[in-house]
């Protein structure tokens, strides 16, 4: 079995972290990977701690178990960090997502980590302004395009699209906006 | 056409009912199975199906319903998971006993109680001695394909029996997975017309259904269930290969893996197969000679097959995601020790309980297993029989 990168979510019920991790397969899968996405359901209350995660690999993958050593960790809510244990499990070089006002540096600190690399964004501000509320799973996904460059940005916007549409067929009005959410997440994310 | 994308079991397994579009549905919603049912209302209701959907108030409701249909002349099926398939009971007995072919697809969660929605295998197994066939599936790949394939094996005119597919709740039901799906017209082809022999509906062949069965026939109609579970091996090998032909994958009664020159083994079923396999790749580059034996039919129970991959092996674990309270074991251990007893090999046999309730399976838990198999192998000795994974002291 070939190298299979594995994700976490840390989001609270209600912020669209299953939602993202299933959107993020379908989008990786478009271009001839093979990925799961699933959420660690529990009882499925808005604002309580969850999590969902991802595989990514260029051969089938067989393990059906949760994630418990993630290459990248993708918290959607900072209020989380110091509760959910978002380093348990993450090697040395973990790459951290963090959607929050605060600087890599804050949040290196707040992570209590030396080694990895942390990526922020203001998510929320993002959606805000792009979709009108504050759903931070879309802009999410920019920066792990960016973060991980698993997949050319173009052609990753383009499946999102198609998803979106998808998705969205009721409400068509809210995918301009999902995409330059993620647009600019991917060009506003900061890196250390 | 093969289309690859990435679909989660649920939706994988509504998606082969669409493309099998069978005449009559009846179900009930029921966590995890409640996206087969919505989605494949959605197909109904935009005109995808020709499918009749009855919205039925339970589940042993859904089950009559699928009996009348199918006792009518109807390709019908229904779809359940845990307390459903208990609801439904009694009404499946009846399904396997007036031979109607049935496919319903259950996606496997623990019973209660204590109430609980995720998965393990306690609802199939409750149903094994039922007279149905019983289908497990690792993947949403499997799941479509042997429903495709449920089709063919329900209907054949030696079998005639209802096939129960399962796949693993959550896990499998709600994850995003990649597989093939093929194009309506070849699913359609694969499936072709449900001709019944004798039904209902038969103006021109008027017959009764569901009689009233003494000991004078009750006996010798039972026997002859025995009979069609026993030509169901040979058609779902036949269904299987033909339908290698169509999607480039084969499927027999069960799939060995590695099991060639192993030395060490595990049984599993359904989802953590895959683990199990992640783990023996693992362990194989370290030098240990593992493998895995996957049943793929659990009823009719491919004894023959079984033995022959397992002869050469030294220590056998056998994982159970269902209790059975015995005292002794899981519901899959007592079957395997059983088929292995006649070959005389000293193969030793020890069974783990493990993911009750949705717990988790880890890596670490398998490799356990397998280190736990190395010891025995070598020492020749079992400390303890039954374990349990993954469980707190």
């Amino acid at each position: 079995m070939g190298k299979v990168l594995e994700v976490r979510w840390h989001a609270r019920g209600g912020q669209g972290a299953k939602t993202a991790a299933l959107m993020l397969a379908e989008a990786v899968a478009e271009m001839g990977k093979y990925v799961q996405g699933f959420p660690e359901y529990g009882p499925e209350r808005m604002g309580a701690p969850i999590q969902a995660f991802n595989r990514i690999s260029d051969e089938p993958i067989y393990i059906h178990s949760n994630v418990i050593n993630p290459d990248i960790v993708m918290v959607l809510d900072p209020t989380l960090i110091g509760k959910a244990n978002v380093t348990q499990g993450v090697p040395e070089d973990g790459i951290y997502i963090v959607n929050t006002t605060k600087t890599p540096a804050e949040v290196r600190e707040m992570l209590g980590i030396k080694g990895g690399k942390i990526y922020t964004l203001d998510a929320n501000q993002i959606s805000l302004e792009t979709i009108g509320r504050p759903i931070p799973n879309t802009p999410m996904m920019g920066a792990f395009v960016r973060a991980t460059g698993i997949i050319p940005f173009d052609q990753f916007m383009a499946h999102m699209k198609e998803l979106l549409a998808k998705k969205f067929k009721s409400k068509p009005e809210v995918i301009e906006g999902n995409l330059k959410a993620i647009e600019r997440a991917y060009q506003e994310v900061k890196a250390e | 056409m093969k289309t690859k994308v990435a679909l989660t079991g649920n939706e994988a397994v509504a998606q082969a009912m669409k493309q099998i579009n069978p005449d009559v549905v009846a179900a009930y919603p029921i966590t995890p199975q409640t996206e087969i049912v919505q989605i494949f209302s959605s197909f109904v209701a935009n005109g995808e199906v020709d499918t009749e959907f009855i919205a039925v108030e339970s589940e042993h409701s859904a089950m009559s319903a699928a009996i009348g249909a199918a006792a009518g002349g109807a390709r019908a099926m229904t779809a359940t998971s845990s307390q459903g398939l208990a609801l439904m009971f009694e009404v499946v007995y009846i399904a396997a006993s007036m031979r109607l072919p049935i496919v319903f697809p259950v996606v496997n969660r623990a019973l209660s109680g204590p109430i609980n929605i995720h998965c393990d295998h306690s609802d199939a197994m409750g149903l094994r001695d039922s007279g149905v066939i019983q289908l497990f599936s690792e993947n949403a790949q499997e799941a479509y394909d042997n429903m495709i394939q449920a089709v063919r094996i329900a209907e054949h005119p030696d079998v005639r029996l209802p096939v129960m597919v399962n796949m693993d709740g959550f896990i499998t039901s709600h994850a995003m997975d990649v597989l093939e799906v093929l194009d309506d017209e070849t699913v359609r082809n694969f499936v072709g017309t449900y001709v019944p022999e004798d039904y209902l509906l038969d103006a021109k062949n008027p017959i009764s259904m569901g009689n009233f069965d003494m000991y004078d026939f009750y006996f010798e109609h039972k026997r002859q269930q025995v009979e069609a579970m026993k030509a169901a091996r040979e058609i779902i090998k036949e269904v299987g290969k033909e339908f290698a032909k169509i999607s480039g994958r084969e499927y027999g009664l069960i799939e060995a893996y590695k099991l060639d020159d192993a030395d060490v083994a595990v049984v599993v079923l359904n989802s953590a197969a895959g683990t199990a396999k992640g783990v023996a790749d693992e362990l194989r580059a370290k030098g240990i000679r593992a493998g895995v034996l996957k049943p793929r039919v659990y009823r009719p129970f491919p004894q023959d097959e079984i033995r022959e991959a397992l002869k050469g092996v030294k220590a056998v674990a056998v994982m159970d995601r269902a209790e059975t309270f015995s005292t002794c074991g899981g519901p899959m251990f007592a079957d395997i020790r059983n088929t292995l007893y006649d070959l005389k090999n000293d193969i030793k046999v020890v069974n783990y309980i493990y993911g009750l309730g949705g717990r988790d399976l880890r890596l670490e838990h398998v490799e356990q297993v397998f280190e736990d198999l190395e010891n025995i192998r070598k020492t020749g000795r079992v400390d303890e029989t039954v374990k349990y994974l993954g469980l707190r002291d």
